[in-house]
């Protein structure tokens, strides 16, 4: 994400990542105020069972780091019998950021060519054999695949987080069939040496 | 469900052991199979991956008593079977072994629920029996309503699924399938691998021989072979959605 502001680049070490957190609590919020326990129900609900990954404190924790930035302020709102709760909205900073977040085109990039450069070199050295290395990178994709295409098939249809694990499922596709293509080339070199 | 929390499972439903399969001879001897051991346990799901030629559908045969290894053993059930009778063995693949093919087998002339329930028919169970079990069969694999089609008036996908049907009529101890989904376009493949996907839940034993990665991720455990031998093993356990989470970019 170029030029994003990285408010939270770098979170306590316990619980995954999730760097997108700023930008989507952010666009949450444009619609109307909110606070944090429904921010975070609402990404519970886009994630479905991958949202184990989001530690419970990280929204809480981001939202701060937001305020201190100037895109979201808050306002305590006094409740009976319970702590207050913290409202957030979207400032016009925040505004701005939402809308440069939502049209960039920045992609995560495949990276095909470590593993590439990896069959060539273990068969240039003769350290590896590059079909076994093939056929051990294609149990690993696999196992992924298992696990993904589990989590959607227990989504009910329709649901959003299916499509989510649609596409984890669709890119380690994707994946296999460079792998399958790796290894017939690889198989075929073999036969000729 | 899977394999080892059975208390009645007191070994492997189907075993190999040293199998290899020869054919030709002389310059042209092809060894399809070159020495595999292999285990399979009661309720387990295996898929069995590799590129063509490389002995997975010979292994199939060998497992499932349609042809015969030329070396090692197949046991079903505790029972050695690769050297039994002719007689026997079809005995054994009719009442204890389910196939489904990758071109469905289906008997044209026969309405999806009298090709379900021929198997239990020739096996000698009542018709009113096995028309109702048959009936229950269609309804499971989700195609109730098309019983009394003939095969011509199914799709491809649909026609896959009364073929698997049919091999669970006998409720054999074993399903093989080679290549089910092999003739499929990938709408017919989903409804095959969810239904793969629930006749694992509910604890059929399946082996599947597979190109499909989707297919083969639906098992508990994956082989691949090369050259007539198993060259990779991988357990597809599935709980903590770390691994999962990290592919879909929410880590890192």
């Amino acid at each position: 994400m170029p030029e994003a502001v990285r408010v939270s680049s770098k979170e306590p070490s316990s619980g995954y990542q999730l760097r997108v957190v700023q930008e989507v609590l952010l666009a949450l919020l444009a619609k109307e105020a909110s606070h944090g326990y429904q921010l975070r129900a609402r990404l519970q609900l886009a994630l479905g069972p991958l949202a184990e990954a989001l530690n419970a404190g990280h929204v809480y924790v981001t939202l701060n780091r937001l305020e201190k930035a100037g895109f979201v302020s808050s306002k305590r709102i006094g409740q009976a019998d319970r702590p207050d709760r913290k409202v957030y909205e979207l400032t016009a900073a925040g505004r701005a950021r939402v809308m440069e977040w939502l049209e960039d085109t920045s992609w995560p990039k495949p990276a095909p060519a470590e593993f590439h450069l990896k069959l060539v070199a273990a068969a240039a050295a003769g350290l590896a054999d590059p079909v076994r290395l093939v056929d051990m990178q294609r149990h690993e994709l696999l196992a992924g695949l298992a696990a993904a295409q589990r989590a959607a098939l227990a989504e009910p249809d329709g649901s959003v987080a299916g499509l989510l694990l649609e596409g984890v499922v669709l890119r380690l596709q994707a994946d296999l069939r460079w792998l399958e293509a790796c290894a017939r080339h690889w198989n075929d070199t073999k036969g000729r040496s | 469900m899977n394999t080892g929390d059975s208390p009645l499972r007191v070994g492997p439903v189907l075993r190999a052991h040293g199998l290899e399969k020869e054919y030709g001879q002389g310059a042209g001897l092809v060894r399809a199979l070159d020495g595999v051991d292999l285990e399979v346990a009661s309720g387990e799901t295996l898929a069995v991956m590799g590129p063509s030629g490389c002995g997975k559908s010979t292994l199939l045969h060998l497992l499932g008593g349609l042809e015969r290894p030329s070396a090692g053993e197949v046991w079903l059930e505790g029972r050695r079977i690769d050297r039994v009778s002719e007689k026997a063995l079809a005995r054994v693949r009719r009442r204890a072994i389910g196939f489904v093919f990758q071109a469905f087998h289906l008997m044209d002339e026969l309405t999806a629920v009298e090709n379900v329930e021929m198997p239990a028919l020739l096996a000698g169970r009542a018709p009113r029996a096995a028309r109702r079990q048959a009936a229950e069969l269609l309804e499971q694999v989700g195609l109730a309503d098309r019983a009394e089609h003939l095969p011509s008036a199914l799709s491809g996908g649909e026609c896959q699924r009364v073929a698997i049907a049919r091999a669970l009529s006998n409720e054999p101890l074993v399903l093989l399938a080679d290549e089910p989904t092999g003739n499929l376009d990938s709408a017919a493949t989903l409804d095959v691998l969810r239904l793969l996907d629930s006749l694992r839940s509910a604890g059929q034993t399946l082996l599947i021989v597979t190109h499909d990665d989707r297919i083969a991720a639906t098992a508990d455990r994956l082989i691949s072979m090369r050259d007539g031998a198993f060259v990779e093993e991988t357990r597809l356990t599935h709980g903590t959605t770390g691994p999962l989470s990290e592919l879909a970019g929410l880590e890192g």
